[in-house]
């Protein structure tokens, strides 16, 4: 192995960890602002211009406040639960393409950490990793409300892991790959995967709002009855952490959606702009659009949190297992006699 | 006070034939005396009526009776229980006193007549110590477990300043402490039946979901609610009590916080009962003010309803809008009273002031504004099928499971009940008002939401008709118990000099007697039972307020619904915990 690979290696993670964590700070502050405006009001407009600073404020509050683990609690377990968390939702980000390869002199560098051939299962993997930070934390925390809110969390994730698994599958049978670069790859000029998959994509996103706890779905939070969930029992950072997972999630959430159904880091007339800036801005400018893409899906996230009310957790159960489920199970079914009917002819 | 005879018919013959002891009261209504032996009897008598019964428990209280001046000569009582009975039919109250006489007297409960009973039976044991000989669960209700004495008694002081000083002893603590511990055998819950072990889960009385210091013992399996008990009185501040210490001028202020979404709509039913006993008649025109504002915090307390409402069921948006609106009302408010959600505006006799200059501007623009709004929100919340979802179906009663635990206001419409106490007993000049009573059929939670967003459209066109109709006239009545009193006359002659001197200084003297006022109030039913001996401050302050006992339902409704269902409960039933507490 050579040097030059790990230094680039090194700088591409470190770059986008920060970059996730940059993300996730400032959707805290687009979530405020988001707010405000939808409620007829300015939002947090004190720290810097327009509240810029906020999340710098918000962080060194965090850090400031008084770290409580209740007495009754596991320590251990109290602590390894928002760790457990933040780490999974920022492993999320690894197998995502970032742009198209990068010319520096005479070196290629793919924008991306981890090419693996399998990446779409391993962010699955890791999305199903997630819950136990919520898990053992909410049950550590020797609390009835956390306790409710870690068994909502469990049950809801293993719930609607499965439709979410299921459009994926239908998925596959359009790409033939799970490496997420290739996918990306055969949406070049225009070709979305959106146009061969809507109904899949809609499964997709209702299950990424439960994935990541987000209303319609945040029942395992649920301030009005479970006065915190999961968290209720947790100050300072380590509900930083727990809060700061959930935006990542939703960071990597988006992430993944734009990769697998609208084509990743692909715009039209891409090819066109390259011609002309060249292959060193061209790869940024396609991972501008990336990032683009992904705002547009967390406001989405946001503008849905601050416009509708929340399930009933038996209502959830239902739409989980007897409605996206059958539909999973029948967008695989004409997503395959499709593909058959349409490779005879 | 006399009593009366003659007047003798069915109210007044027990189901023995026995010829029933009748009291006359200002407020005209039918008032007898029951022996304490009779009263299970005689009100089962009156329940089951086979025409025209009085099926509803109004009302249920006592009245410590040892320092009345002149009181009744015939009945020497040391306290009396007073029952309220309401019936639909007649459209009319009966009041049945019963008299006691010792120091810590006994009465047979009448729980088992009517389930709203219950609570207010255990209010009076906790406010008198008077103990109901068959009660299920006789213990405090709004007083701490531990406290000494029975605060409505006369003998109870009425200010800290009066108790001593306070130390906390280690006994005294450890009872404290010992108090707080939870076993759910004291609330009549088991731990376990026959194949599941329950959980307890206690939520409040610091809960976002519960709109203030109420706490709920729940009893769970799994997440259905196999029973919940609702822990009241941690809002208790003594209003009935501090009303027997301030001037009957003075109380004005502390009416205003007992539905505090109400603001004036408290004062108004505070003063009606007032008024009745100084026999004052207001002008047209502070009628008619007092109706526009009124109607204007109908609005503002349905609007805090509406947003929390969505807010309970996970919709965050709308409650910011719907207090938006509320500021355009509290500027109409200020506008006109100087205050915003507790103006204590209106006075005995009639109201602070005039109407300021501009006031028919500020009211119009509003009129004009609103139902955009209103028709925005109905959209937003009514027709969101998520909302729907979580609250068609859910929290259901019938009328009459309504009328047995002695549910008014929205409550009762939304299950096919048409009663409005502005149609059916018009006060305040609602009888020269057009507007409909809004009604619903299922009584579920969607029903209550679906009458109140109703009401409102109905509050909106008696404002309408306030500003187009406001008569010309007097703010005050020309009366001499009106307080303050007009100005105008006392720099003419020495007599009414000193009677404003007297009323400014000492308050007015309310002459001796009992009257009840009851209004339709934001949230139900709410009466001022007054009793007067001839004082410058009420001998008793009796305030009936709707949540009470819509609250003393919520375990028969929540029964084998899940935890997120009873915040929809709670947030459909729409109470004020001072409201429940006082």
């Amino acid at each position: 192995m050579e040097l030059a690979f790990v230094i680039e290696k090194f700088v591409l993670i470190t770059a986008i960890f920060l970059l996730s964590l940059t993300v996730a700070a400032y959707s805290t502050l687009a979530e405020r602002k988001i707010a405000g405006y939808l409620q007829d009001r300015v939002g947090p407009n004190r720290a810097g211009w327009g509240g810029m600073f906020q999340p710098l404020a918000d962080g060194l509050k965090m850090f400031m406040k008084e770290e409580i683990i209740p007495t009754d609690s596991n320590r251990f377990l109290f602590i390894a639960g928002p760790s457990l968390a933040l780490l999974t939702a920022l492993l999320g980000s690894a197998v995502i393409p970032w742009g198209p390869d990068l010319v520096l002199g005479e070196r290629t560098i793919p924008l991306q950490v981890a090419d693996i051939n399998v990446g779409i299962l391993y962010i699955f993997g890791i999305v199903s990793l997630g819950v136990y930070g919520l898990m053992i934390g909410g049950w550590a925390s020797n609390n009835k409300f956390s306790l409710m809110g870690a068994v909502r969390a469990a049950s809801q994730s293993i719930s609607y892991e499965i439709p979410m698994g299921l459009s994926l599958i239908a998925l596959l049978l359009v790409t033939n790959t799970l490496s997420l670069r290739e996918i990306v790859g055969q949406q070049h000029g225009g070709n979305w995967n959106i146009l061969y998959q809507p109904l899949g994509f809609i499964l997709f996103l209702v299950c990424s709002f439960a994935e990541t706890n987000r209303t319609p779905f945040d029942l395992p939070e649920c301030e009005t009855e479970l006065v915190g969930g999961y968290h209720t029992e947790y100050s300072g950072f380590k509900m930083g952490a727990f809060m700061f997972a959930e935006y990542v999630n939703m960071f990597v959430a988006s992430a993944v959606m734009s990769t697998l159904y609208f084509g990743g880091y692909n715009y039209p007339g891409m090819d066109w702009v390259a011609g002309i800036v060249g292959p060193m801005i061209a790869p940024l400018i396609a991972m501008a659009v990336l990032l683009l893409k992904i705002f547009a899906f967390i406001f989405f996230f946001m503008w849905v949190r601050w416009t509708i009310p929340r399930f009933r957790y038996d209502q959830l159960m239902n739409l989980g297992w007897k409605v996206l489920i059958p539909l999973a199970i029948a967008n695989i079914v004409i997503t395959g006699i499709v593909i058959t009917v349409y490779d005879k002819l | 006070m006399d009593t009366v005879s003659g007047l003798t018919d069915d109210l007044t013959i027990t189901a023995e034939g026995e010829t029933l002891t009748q009291q006359h009261t200002v407020d005209e209504i039918r008032t007898v005396w029951v022996g304490p032996e009779n009263i299970v009897s005689t009100l089962l008598h009156y329940k089951t009526l086979s025409s025209k019964p009085f099926e509803f428990l109004f009302d249920l209280c006592g009245v410590d009776e040892r320092s009345r001046a002149g009181k009744l000569i015939s009945l020497t009582a040391d306290f009396t229980i007073v029952y309220t009975l309401l019936s639909f039919e007649r459209n009319q109250f009966l009041r049945i006193k019963v008299g006691l006489t010792g120091n810590y007297p006994s009465v047979p409960s009448i729980s088992g007549l009517w389930p709203n009973a219950n609570w207010y039976e255990r209010e009076i044991y906790d406010m008198f110590g008077i103990v109901f000989s068959g009660h299920p669960n006789l213990r405090r209700i709004l007083m701490p477990l531990t406290w000494e004495g029975h605060p409505l008694r006369k003998e109870h002081p009425a200010r800290a300043t009066e108790m001593g000083q306070f130390k906390l002893w280690d006994e005294k603590e450890d009872r404290e402490q010992e108090a707080l511990q939870f076993k759910p055998e004291d609330w009549g819950l088991k731990r376990k039946s026959d194949d599941a072990d329950f959980m307890f889960l206690n939520l409040g009385p610091q809960h976002p979901g519960t709109h203030g210091v109420l706490r709920i013992i729940l009893q769970l399996d799994g997440e259905d609610i196999v029973d919940a008990v609702p822990d009241i009185g941690f809002h208790h501040r003594g209003a009935e009590k501090m009303g027997e210490r301030q001037s009957w001028h003075t109380y004005i202020p502390y009416t205003d916080r007992i539905d505090y979404l109400g603001g004036v709509m408290n004062n108004l039913a505070y003063l009606l009962a007032v008024e009745k006993l100084a026999n004052i008649t207001v002008p047209d025109r502070v009628k008619t003010m007092r109706v526009m504002l009124c109607e204007f915090f109908r609005i503002a307390s349905h609007l805090v309803w509406y947003g929390t409402f969505a807010q309970d069921l996970g919709q965050l948006s709308p409650v910011f809008y719907m207090f938006t609106d509320r500021e355009k009302i509290f500027d109409v408010v200020e506008a006109i009273t100087g205050g915003r959600m507790h103006p204590n505006w209106f006075r005995i006799g009639g109201v602070s002031q005039d109407l300021p200059q501009g006031w028919d501007k500020l009211v119009s623009d509003f009129i004009a504004y609103f139902p955009k709004r209103l028709r925005e929100y109905h959209q937003m919340v009514m027709r969101n099928s998520i909302f729907k979802a979580r609250t068609v179906g859910i929290g259901i009663y019938t009328v009459q499971e309504a009328i047995d635990w002695g549910v008014t206001g929205p409550g009762l419409r939304a299950c096919g009940f048409g009663w409005d106490f502005r149609k059916k007993q018009p006060y305040s000049g609602y009888e020269n008002f057009d507007f409909d009573i809004p009604v619903a059929q299922n009584g579920d939670c969607y029903d209550r939401a679906v009458v109140r967003v109703e009401e409102m459209w109905q509050s909106l066109r008696i404002i309408e008709q306030c500003l187009k109709n406001m008569p010309a006239g007097d703010y005050k009545a020309d009366h001499p118990l009106t307080t303050p009193p007009i100005k105008k006359h006392t720099m003419e002659d020495i007599e009414t000099l000193i009677t404003h001197f007297l009323n400014v200084s000492w308050g007015p003297v309310i002459p001796a007697g009992e009257a009840m006022s009851c209004i339709e109030a934001t949230k139900g039913a709410n009466a001022y039972y007054l009793i007067s001996d001839g004082n410058t401050s009420p001998y008793r302050v009796r305030v009936r307020t709707p949540s009470f006992p819509h609250m003393q339902m919520l375990p028969y409704i929540s029964k084998g619904y899940t935890v997120a269902d009873l915040l929809s409960i709670l947030g459909s039933m729409d109470y004020v915990l001072a409201d429940i507490d006082r």
